[in-house]
């Protein structure tokens, strides 16, 4: 084909070139706008870390940074108070690792139930119903906590139990976050190509065999971002621990007794009566950025994690 | 081709790695536990549910009725209702989604299609991942001073377009990620098929790739917006209001959402206003369902074994 | 999505766009200064809401057209709405402090403090316990104050004649009204009081901490013990018992004022701010005790209503539940 053959319109490869312009230009815009969306997902994460870096100054004039890392009490709503970020953190900690350890394991293997082992007419309904736990208002989980899990383990389990302890909202928590991990997980895994299974089976694999070495690593990335989701999820979690784990700000390693979370913190003192401004109030953004700090590093580890391990087929 | 250590086949001597135990008996006997285990699991997750909303059913389905969901909120619980809470969480569940979802998806496809590998890329991703775990609240912080105080004349101070836009930027990490792992999930061969039958980017990804990662994306917006119409925290701090005596006219408009109603029926001591915020749980159970089931119906549509 | 669906998304996205834009340009929508529509805002205290709350669904019944909104983010933000000219009433379940007198003051907002309850904070045990029946002011500070913290942790460290057995405390968090009345009250001076103490904004949570633990004590509104009769038992307090009688005559010492503060300006310029709050005064009683709060001493009551309609500005707390009121502080 000439080049002037190309460039006359009326010609059938001058109409290609024609349309072929406009498909450019519509491209181009349409990245431009796809750009956009990503950029306010960059600006929202730049407004944040903007104002909780800038309140978070406005607090370390007053308050010493070794002060903050290294003191074992926390008591920073009251008069004189002490700032040992290092209680909260052990708070955080506390309730969200039983919280992982009770949905990482049911979260998984309840996505490959849904994903292996379920009919699709199963699947079609089991995986909402599963969805709907995300749904219930955390101030529900927090009630069913502190009025039915308590005293349930209470008189079962665990005697010593204080009314407010650690462990009964890390547990409900816990429940509040399978849906999280089981569902993104579940996507990743039914999104592996059949011929995977197929050829594993053709081998003479066991279900559990695939799903464990084949179909698992296949899906790493996707269900590696899942737990992310839900550690994040449990980390940043404010009503459940508020109302069950407490309020108690206290250095410990026992669920059994009360803490206060970095959240349940930051909520408490928002939501109440001190005057913006003030040092109680800017204590709020230095354990904001505690929290973000921790989460990043989390995101970060994960991140390179998938990197290393990830199974790429074709 | 697999790129792991772990191969499937291997020639070799009698003494080359396997994958498989050898021995059937004990495999078959581990794969009649995993079973199980798999199944209680799945077990564990719908019994605790079912026995949250039952206990929440019994208190709170006897009090539902046509007045409950019309009427005003009451210093007296018999007379509580919750219609301007109700219209208010449907205004702003409109909103947030009308605004998440569409900027999520477009982000997530940017960043997963069009974006070079570099450490801006990066970055950007970990710190999207890092957003879904900053604390609802601080969100409401953000959103009072950007939303209410920044654009008050644009967005009407403390109304319900500032609530939603706040609850959108709250979930829109959590679109994000599933809309890419999703992506993530779609065989380079479909990309690279296209693109050698001289299709664009864009022409793939909206005839390919956007009705494949579809399911994805909607398993991410049914998990975002079950928390957003759960939140109370960033609420009340961008100014729902908790007792109204009018019903949202607009987006400009104040307004109350059901979980303020619910968090201050809770916190009065008469008994009989905790029945009432059991029924309004179970309104807004309702309503979470109802939205729920709009995407998982399109999602069940699409979805289709690779 | 299909192509329709998302070019239809897209177009809803954009028309939603394009509405906010132009209504940007119409108007300020419900910001308040006498914009023609009757609106009335009011922010602050979660204690002082139920009883707005009684007052503006009264006067919406006679007065549909009149729009109240009432919201609850604490007696702080409530006060920094009020200084912003964003509200016309904040609730406050303690008086204004001195930063938050300034920085009306600087924005040129004139207010009108008004008592209209009171509320009496209530010392409350386990009702399986059997000895204590009434403590003193001064037990309730070697109990509470700061320097008690890991040190009184018995029973009988308080009172000789209690048993040796653990204590445990429950109380409101260091950020609500409840607890500054109390640490001043009880402390002597606000915000000092021991840490080591399950601390909860809900009250109902507290109730449920007391009502489940043998060896528990701890304090709370009046209308949660009330309503809990049967889970709580209420200590005396240097022997008075805490009732409605006995805190409207000012004999229980932990009673605590609940204000109103009124725009004095907008008062002024809104005539159905005025109709509302004189509604408000004229039926408070009626209001007071829908919301389980104790009413103000018939005397406290007119003083109120002078300040009222003399528009009396400017804060004096000491006067709003009567000189002879005990719960006046010292």
């Amino acid at each position: 084909m000439t080049v002037e053959a190309r460039r006359d319109p009326r010609s059938e490869a001058g109409k290609w070139h024609r349309e072929s312009r406009a498909r450019h230009f519509r491209e181009r815009a349409i990245k431009i706008v796809l750009a956009a969306c990503a950029c306010v997902s960059v600006l929202t994460t730049f407004g944040i870390v903007f104002v909780l870096i800038f309140e978070t100054i406005a607090f370390f004039r007053e308050v010493s940074v070794v002060e903050f890392l290294t003191s074992t009490t926390w008591s920073a709503a009251f008069a004189n108070p002490q700032f040992g970020i290092i209680v909260l953190i052990s708070g955080t900690l506390l309730t969200s690792i039983i919280a992982i350890a009770v949905a990482l394991p049911v979260g998984l293997l309840a996505a490959i139930f849904l994903s292996e082992y379920a009919s699709t007419r199963l699947r079609r309904w089991l995986k909402p119903a599963l969805e709907v736990l995300a749904g219930v208002p955390t101030i529900v989980y927090g009630y069913f906590a502190l009025t039915f899990v308590t005293p349930f383990l209470q008189s079962t389990i665990f005697p010593s139990l204080t009314i407010f302890n650690a462990l009964s909202a890390g547990l409900v928590m816990g429940v509040m976050i399978i849906p999280t991990i089981a569902s993104v997980s579940e996507d990743a895994i039914y999104a592996v190509p059949r011929g995977l299974r197929e050829g594993a089976y053709a081998l003479g694999a066991t279900k559990r065999e695939v799903a464990t070495k084949i179909v698992v690593p296949a899906a790493l990335s996707g269900i590696v971002a899942a737990t992310i989701l839900g550690i994040s999820r449990a980390i940043g979690e404010t009503m459940i621990v508020a109302v069950a784990a407490g309020n108690l700000a206290q250095l410990t390693a026992n669920p059994q007794e009360a803490v206060q979370t970095m959240t349940a913190f930051i909520v408490q003192v928002a939501s109440g009566d001190t005057p913006t401004g003030s040092l109680t109030f800017n204590t709020i953004f230095a354990v904001g950025t505690t929290l973000f700090i921790m989460t990043l590093i989390l995101n970060i580890v994960s991140y390179l994690f998938v990197r290393r391990f990830r199974e790429i087929y074709e | 081709m697999t790129r792991s250590g772990t191969g499937i086949a291997q020639k070799g001597g009698p003494e080359q790695e396997s994958v498989f135990k050898t021995s059937t008996a004990v495999r078959y006997a581990l794969d009649l536990v995993f079973t199980i285990l798999v199944f209680v699991a799945t077990m564990i997750g719908l019994v605790v549910l079912a026995v949250l909303l039952i206990d929440i059913a019994r208190d709170g389905v006897p009090r539902l009725s046509w007045e409950f969901l019309t009427g005003f909120p009451s210093i007296s619980p018999e007379r509580s209702g919750v219609y301007p809470a109700l219209l208010g969480s449907l205004w702003l569940l409109v909103i947030t989604a009308i605004v998440s979802v569409p900027l999520g998806v477009g982000a997530a496809l940017y960043l997963q299609e069009y974006a070079p590998d570099t450490w801006l890329t990066r970055l950007i991703e970990v710190n999207v991942s890092n957003l879904a775990g900053v604390p609802s609240i601080i969100y409401g912080l953000l959103g009072l001073g950007i939303f209410v105080n920044l654009l008050g004349p644009i967005t009407g101070g403390q109304s319900i377009v500032s609530g939603a836009l706040t609850l959108a930027l709250l979930i829109l990490p959590v679109v994000i990620i599933a809309t890419r792992e999703a992506l993530r999930a779609i065989p380079d061969s479909v990309r690279e098929g296209g693109f050698a039958l001289g299709a664009t980017r864009w022409e793939v990804i909206r005839g390919h790739l956007l009705p494949m990662a579809l399911p994805g994306a909607l398993t991410g917006t049914i998990l975002a917006l079950s928390r957003a119409i759960g939140e109370t925290a960033p609420l009340i701090v961008v100014g729902a209001a908790t007792y109204i005596t009018f019903v949202p006219e607009g987006p400009l408009s104040a307004y109350s959402a059901l979980p303020i109603a619910i968090y201050d029926f809770v916190s009065r001591p008469q008994e009989a206003f905790q029945i009432a915020a059991a029924a309004g749980i179970v309104v807004l159970m309702v309503v979470l369902l109802l939205t729920n089931s709009v995407a998982i119906w399109l999602r069940n549509k699409y979805q289709r074994r690779g | 999505m299909s192509r329709g669906a998302r070019l239809s998304l897209l177009l809803r996205t954009f028309l939603l766009a394009l509405t906010l834009a132009l209504a940007g340009c119409g108007g300020r929508g419900q910001e308040q200064e006498g914009d023609g529509q009757s609106q009335i805002a009011v922010e602050g205290s979660s204690t002082v809401l139920p009883i707005t709350q009684a007052a503006a669904e009264a006067f919406n019944r006679q007065n549909s057209d009149v729009r109240i909104t009432v919201s609850g983010a604490g007696t702080g933000d409530g006060f920094e709405a009020f200084c912003n000219v964003d509200t016309q009433i904040s609730d406050a379940s303690r008086p204004i402090k001195d930063e938050e007198a300034d920085r009306c003051e600087q924005a040129g907002v004139e207010y009108i403090e008004l008592a209209i309850a009171q509320d009496a904070l209530t010392v409350v045990v386990n009702p399986r316990n059997d000895f204590a029946q009434n403590i003193t002011l001064d037990e309730l500070r070697t109990l509470w104050e700061p320097s008690a913290e890991g040190q009184v942790t018995t029973w009988n460290q308080v009172n000789l004649e209690w048993p040796d057995q653990q204590i445990s405390l429950y109380g409101p968090g260091s950020q609500s009204g409840t607890f500054d009345f109390f640490t001043e009250r009880v402390n002597g001076k606000e915000d000092e009081s021991r840490t080591d103490y399950q601390a909860s904004e809900d009250d109902n949570v507290l109730v449920q901490g007391v009502s489940g633990d043998t060896s528990a004590l701890g304090y709370f509104g009046f209308g949660y013990f009330e309503q809990n009769q049967q889970r709580l038992k209420a200590l005396n307090v240097d022997g008075i018992a805490p009732s409605v009688e006995t805190t409207q005559s000012g004999e229980y010492p932990l009673s605590r004022p609940l204000f109103i503060y009124v725009n004095a300006q907008d008062l002024e310029e809104q005539p159905e701010l005025e109709e509302f709050v004189q509604f408000y005064l004229e039926n408070l009683d009626q209001f007071v005790e829908q919301a389980q709060y104790v009413p103000l001493s018939p005397e406290a009551a007119q003083e109120a209503g002078e300040r009222f309609n003399n528009r009396t500005t400017g804060t004096a707390p000491e006067d709003a539940l009567g000189a002879e009121h005990k719960g006046n502080g010292k």
